[in-house]
Order: C-alpha cells, then sequence, then structure tokens
C-alpha cells in the first residue's frame, strides 16, 4: 500500500437552486494512493463533475472530510484553497484554457508566477523543463493559434505538471480530440504515471478508461461501481491499430 | 505574490490586447492634455494680466471725485469739483507712507504742429508723476519746479503724438506745438509704453505742468485726480487708509457720511484681475477635468468588457492558485498602468498644445509644474477609482463557473 493522497469520507454537496435543494453528492468515500491512475466516469448530472471540483479544491464539500496529501482541506477558504491549488495540484481541463496571444513558455509559466518564493530564472528552468517533458521543446515560442489540438492540450499538461504536484486532475482531457490525438495524449499521462505522477482523470469514454488502472462510476450522486482494470491497455500499442490519416501530431 | 509579477502579468495582458489598450488611453490622454493646456492658457493669461498691471506701478494709488448729493441731485463723478491742491498737500503732510504724490488735470483736444494734427489727451501733473506712473523719458527733460510755478507752456510728448506730428527723423525737443491753440514748446519725449491690458494706447498723451492747464487751457482750481505712490508694495493698503483719513478731514465729512471721493489702489486692481483669471482658469480647468471623467469612465467601461472577455482566464488563473486578491491587484494595476501611461503620454501632449497654441494664436501660456503634478495624481486616482469596481467583480467570480465560461 502506498501512501494516500486522496481521503474522503462522507463527503455531501448540496446547490439550492431556488427552492429546490439539489444534492450532487450524497456521502461520497473514497481513497486514491499515490501512483494511481483512477479514472472517474458517469453520465452527466452523476456528480462526477462536483467530485472534481471538491477534489480540485476550487469547492468545498457541504459536509464530510477530505484529506489532500493528509491534509484537511474541507474547510479552507478562499485563499488557502488557492495556494493548495498552486503547490499541490495541476488541472488540465477539456477546452486547454490556454491564453491566448501568449506563448507556450508564458503558458506554462502562469501557475508559477503566482508562487512568489520562485525566482524568475527558477521560474523559465521549470517551464522549459514541462515542455520538453511533453515533448514541446520546440514550440516553447509558438502561440495557441499556431499549435494543433493536441499540441495545445499537451500545453496545457506542461502547465499542470511544472509546479511539480502532487496530483494531476483532468477533465475530459481528450474531449475535445480526435482519437488518435486523444490516444497520444492518453500515451502522455501514461507515462508522466509511470514516472510517479497520480493521476485522476475525468471522462465518460470507456475507451479512455481502459488507459487508467482503476475507474470509478457515479451516478446520481453515489459511486456505483469501483473495479481495477484487469489489463491496462498501453496507449502506444493501441495507437497502433489505428490507421495513420495524418502524421503531423505523432509522438 | 509580488509587485513585479504583478506588473509583469498586468503589462502581458496590456500587451495582448494592444488596440483596446490604446483606444482606452486615448481617452485619459485628451482629457489630461486638455487639462494641461487649459490651465497653461489660464495662468499665461493671469500672469500676462499682473506684468501688465504692475508694468503701470504696483505701489500707484489714484484718488478721483465721488460722486454725492447736492441739494437733492446725484452728481456724476467728473462734474466734481471736490478734489484740490490743498487736498494735495494734505496728504504729503499727513501720510507718512506715501512717498511721492502729484495731481492730475487733463482735457482733450488737437494737437498741431506745422500741417499736422492730432487728437491727443494732455495730462497737467508735477514732476514726480513719471516716476509714480512708471512713465520714462526717452529725449529731453521733465520740467521743473520752477515752470510748474510759472505755469510754463512746456511739454513733453508721448510716442503715439511724436509719430502723428513730426516727421520720422524729426527730432522734436525744441519744437514748439500747439494744443487748444496755445502754444507749447517741446522739452521731451516719453518712452514707448505699448497698450495697456485693456487695450489703451499709453503713448497718446501729452504732459504738462499742473498749473498750465489748470490756468491757461481750462481755467479752473480742481483737480480732475490726485496719483500718489506708497512707500512699498506691502504698504500699499495702509496708505491708501491714510488717504482716506486724510481726505474725510480736509472735507470735513463727519462719520456715517459717504465719501465725496474715490480712493484706488493698484495692488486692488491687480487682486481683482487676478481673481477674475482665476475664475478663468477654474472655468477651463473644470471644462478639461469633465473630459479626464469621461476619459475615466472609459476605463471603467473597458475594464468591465475586458472582465466578462476575459472570464475564462480569470477561471484558470484562480484554478492555478492565484487568491481573489491577485486577481483584483491585477486588473487594478492595469487600469492603473493605462491612466498613467495615458496620463504621462498626455502631460507630453498637453505641454506640445500649449506651445503650439502660444505660438500660432499669440497667446501667453505658461505650463505649472503643480498641474503636471496634479493630473499625475488625478490620473493615479482615476485608474484605481474607475478601476476598482470591474476589478472586484473580478476577483469574485466563482473559479468553476469562470473556468467553463463561453
Amino acid at each position: 500500500m502506498g501512501k494516500k493522497i486522496i481521503e474522503v469520507k462522507q463527503v455531501r454537496k448540496d446547490y439550492h437552486v431556488g427552492e429546490v435543494v439539489v444534492h450532487a453528492l450524497r456521502g461520497i468515500n473514497l481513497e486514491i494512493e499515490e501512483g494511481e491512475f483512477v479514472a472517474i466516469m458517469g453520465a452527466s448530472g452523476s456528480g462526477k463533475s462536483t467530485m472534481l471540483n471538491i477534489l480540485g479544491c476550487l469547492d468545498t464539500p457541504t459536509s464530510g472530510e477530505y484529506y489532500l496529501d493528509g491534509t484537511s482541506v474541507a474547510s479552507m477558504n478562499r485563499n488557502q484553497l488557492a495556494g493548495i491549488r498552486n503547490r499541490k495540484l495541476g488541472f488540465v481541463f477539456q477546452a486547454y484554457n490556454l491564453l491566448p496571444r501568449t506563448t507556450a513558455l508564458e503558458n506554462v509559466e502562469l501557475p508559477l508566477m503566482y508562487n512568489a518564493s520562485l525566482h524568475s530564472k527558477d521560474r523559465k528552468k521549470m517551464a522549459i523543463a514541462a515542455l520538453e517533458a511533453v515533448g514541446l521543446a520546440d514550440r516553447m515560442d509558438h502561440m495557441p493559434s499556431q499549435l494543433s489540438g493536441g499540441q495545445q492540450q499537451r500545453v496545457a499538461i506542461a502547465r499542470a505538471l511544472v509546479n511539480n504536484p502532487i496530483l494531476i486532475l483532468a477533465d475530459e482531457a481528450t474531449g475535445n480530440l480526435d482519437t488518435r490525438t486523444s490516444f497520444e495524449i492518453m500515451a502522455l499521462f501514461q507515462d508522466l504515471n509511470r514516472q510517479g505522477k497520480t493521476i485522476v482523470f475525468v471522462t465518460h469514454e470507456p475507451d479512455i478508461a481502459n488507459f487508467t488502472s482503476r475507474r470509478i462510476v457515479f451516478r446520481d450522486g453515489l459511486i456505483r461501481s469501483e473495479e481495477r482494470t484487469a489489463s491496462v491497455v498501453d496507449a502506444r500499442e493501441a495507437l497502433k491499430t489505428i490507421p495513420v490519416l495524418n502524421n503531423h501530431d505523432a509522438l | 505574490m509580488n509587485y513585479i509579477n504583478l506588473m509583469r502579468i498586468a503589462i502581458r495582458a496590456l500587451k495582448r490586447n494592444k488596440t483596446r489598450t490604446f483606444l482606452t488611453m486615448l481617452g485619459i490622454l485628451i482629457g489630461v492634455a486638455s487639462v494641461i493646456a487649459m490651465l497653461a492658457i489660464g495662468q499665461g493669461s493671469k500672469a500676462s494680466i499682473q506684468t501688465q498691471l504692475s508694468s503701470m506701478g504696483t505701489n500707484m494709488i489714484f484718488v478721483m471725485p465721488g460722486s454725492m448729493f447736492r441739494g437733492g441731485v446725484q452728481m456724476g463723478p467728473s462734474n466734481m469739483q471736490s478734489l484740490k491742491m490743498t487736498d494735495l498737500e494734505a496728504i504729503e503732510k499727513n501720510c507718512p507712507d506715501v512717498t511721492m504724490v502729484s495731481p492730475e488735470v487733463r482735457t482733450s483736444g488737437q494737437s498741431i504742429y506745422s500741417n499736422k494734427n492730432w487728437p491727443t489727451t494732455i495730462y497737467g501733473v508735477t514732476p514726480q508723476y513719471l516716476d509714480i506712473r512708471k512713465i520714462t523719458i526717452e529725449t529731453g527733460r521733465i520740467f521743473t519746479e520752477r515752470e510748474v510755478k510759472n505755469s510754463a507752456k512746456v511739454c513733453l510728448i508721448g510716442k503715439t503724438v511724436k509719430d502723428n506730428l513730426f516727421a520720422n527723423n524729426q527730432d522734436p525737443v525744441g519744437t514748439v506745438i500747439r494744443f487748444k491753440n496755445i502754444p507749447f514748446k517741446v522739452i521731451g519725449v516719453l518712452a514707448e509704453k505699448g497698450q495697456s491690458g485693456f487695450g489703451q494706447d499709453q503713448d497718446d498723451l501729452i504732459v504738462a505742468p499742473y498749473t498750465t492747464v489748470q490756468k491757461r487751457i481750462l481755467a479752473i482750481t480742481w483737480l480732475n485726480a490726485i496719483y500718489a505712490s506708497a512707500a512699498s508694495e506691502e504698504l500699499g493698503s495702509k496708505a491708501q487708509t491714510e488717504i482716506e483719513q486724510t481726505l474725510r478731514e480736509q472735507h470735513k465729512i463727519k462719520a456715517g457720511e459717504e465719501d465725496d471721493f474715490t480712493v484706488r489702489s493698484q495692488t486692488e486692481l491687480v487682486n481683482t484681475f487676478s481673481s477674475v483669471s482665476n475664475v478663468l482658469t477654474a472655468l477651463l480647468g473644470a471644462i478639461a477635468g469633465i473630459s479626464l471623467l469621461v476619459g475615466g469612465i472609459g476605463i471603467m467601461n473597458i475594464m468591465f468588457v475586458s472582465v466578462t472577455e476575459r472570464t475564462r482566464e480569470i477561471g484558470l488563473r484562480m484554478s492555478v492558485g492565484a487568491r481573489s486578491r491577485d486577481i483584483m491587484m491585477q486588473f487594478l494595476v492595469e487600469s492603473v498602468l493605462i491612466s498613467i501611461i495615458g496620463g504621462i503620454i498626455g502631460i507630453i501632449f498637453g505641454m506640445g498644445a500649449s506651445a503650439l497654441i502660444s505660438s500660432i494664436m499669440g497667446w501667453p501660456v505658461m505650463v505649472m509644474p503643480q498641474s503636471v503634478v496634479l493630473s499625475f495624481v488625478v490620473c493615479t486616482f482615476i485608474g484605481v477609482f474607475f478601476g476598482w469596481y470591474p476589478a472586484r467583480k473580478a476577483a469574485e467570480l466563482d473559479p468553476i463557473e469562470a473556468i467553463r465560461y463561453e
């Protein structure tokens, strides 16, 4: 048993929509260990996005306990949560969310800009290292508009990696990409996972979930099922099975 | 989060939208430029009026006969015969802060020399008059006390009179001109003084002993005015009071009764005109200030648009660890930068515009350092004031909603 990165106990989340109370999460218990690659699945409205927001310290639960890396974050205020996000978490979004008209390097530097303890030289060094890790060392000065979707998402992954987080949270990170590029991105995630990164990956595509080591399925605010993947599919192997249409984005 | 990072983030954000940044700046730029130029015009006119007035002698005090009731009839000041030489002598004797005093008797008429003639005014005075009114002699001499006593028919002429009666290269000194058919020997020419602040030609005059004008031209015994000079500018109002006291005693005016004369000092006049041009400056400044205000509202407007447009960016920044305060500061720094940079360019433009106005229109223009400092401070204030609300709106965004904002 590795170290527990995430420990969620009886987490509930209620939303008030006018007079009606919506129970988005109705008592979730969840543990994720260091080095795991977990897929969170479920239909829309199942509570998986709410879970991700809470895991990502963007939101706090109505009740219950959440320990991230041994620290209780359930009752932190906005500023404390921002600090946790800055130092311990990395986000990858479906729509990449890169700053327009800003170079890949500056985009990757962004999280470090909010870390006052870093020198600008270190910041640049770390950003370059992160871009190298995602295979974009030669695209550092490119604007997002000059990059393909897959490349943009890799810049976003570099941005998530740059602060050396204990946990990477991906929200439908392959949702805007074609199958081939999705597989390439998943191969990148698998590489990162092999290097020891803990990844939580929200998706609704079972194909994508096959690349992870464990899948947790949400339904109506509860965990419906939880299972380890019997045989994890290697994304790089899977890539070979789909015909090459254009080669511009190959690893 | 340190401030260098904050500046860097804000500058990057402004650079991303150069056109919009520039257009927003333009509002502040024009506002500041017009404030600087308007204040420069106002201050310039004030300064020029002051120099004009002090060229007429800042220590000068003059006494005119006032209007009064006589047998139920209100008399006009020009008909008054209340000022006499005895008053002048009393002032000389009883007013310690008055250094010089001169009577003035004047009348208009035609001056003639050979085949030329010119309508002008003759001023009957004593030699001190020239010192009091800061008139200097170009050539020749002033008349003597003796000539005053004898009602000598001698005179000094102003530049305008000289130009109209004499040929270019002719020296008038020693010639005899006629005024109202009385021959006057020209003993001097007065130095040119130019137009007064009110557009009056100060060189269109003949100066002669007051006795001559009183007896030989007008056949009167009273004076049109008394001119005096205070020991210093600071003693002006004290000297003025002394003259008022003396004249009240002389004219046997009882306490509570109105004066039958008016005493005015040049300092008073300077103050009056200063306050007039202050009002003018304030008015111009206010109009320009309104354009600055509009520029500020422009900043607020653009910052609101910017916040809405960059909702996703704000969400992203929050998700990677920006605190509300960081977001707020970023937008505040952006708006302050816009207004300060716009302000600096505006100051330069305003100074340029002032110089242009003064060279094209020939207006006196004076850029004051205070107005530069003031507009800089106002710019910063505008940046913070009008950036505050949009920045707060940005800082209060919910990161979850912001990041998925379409």
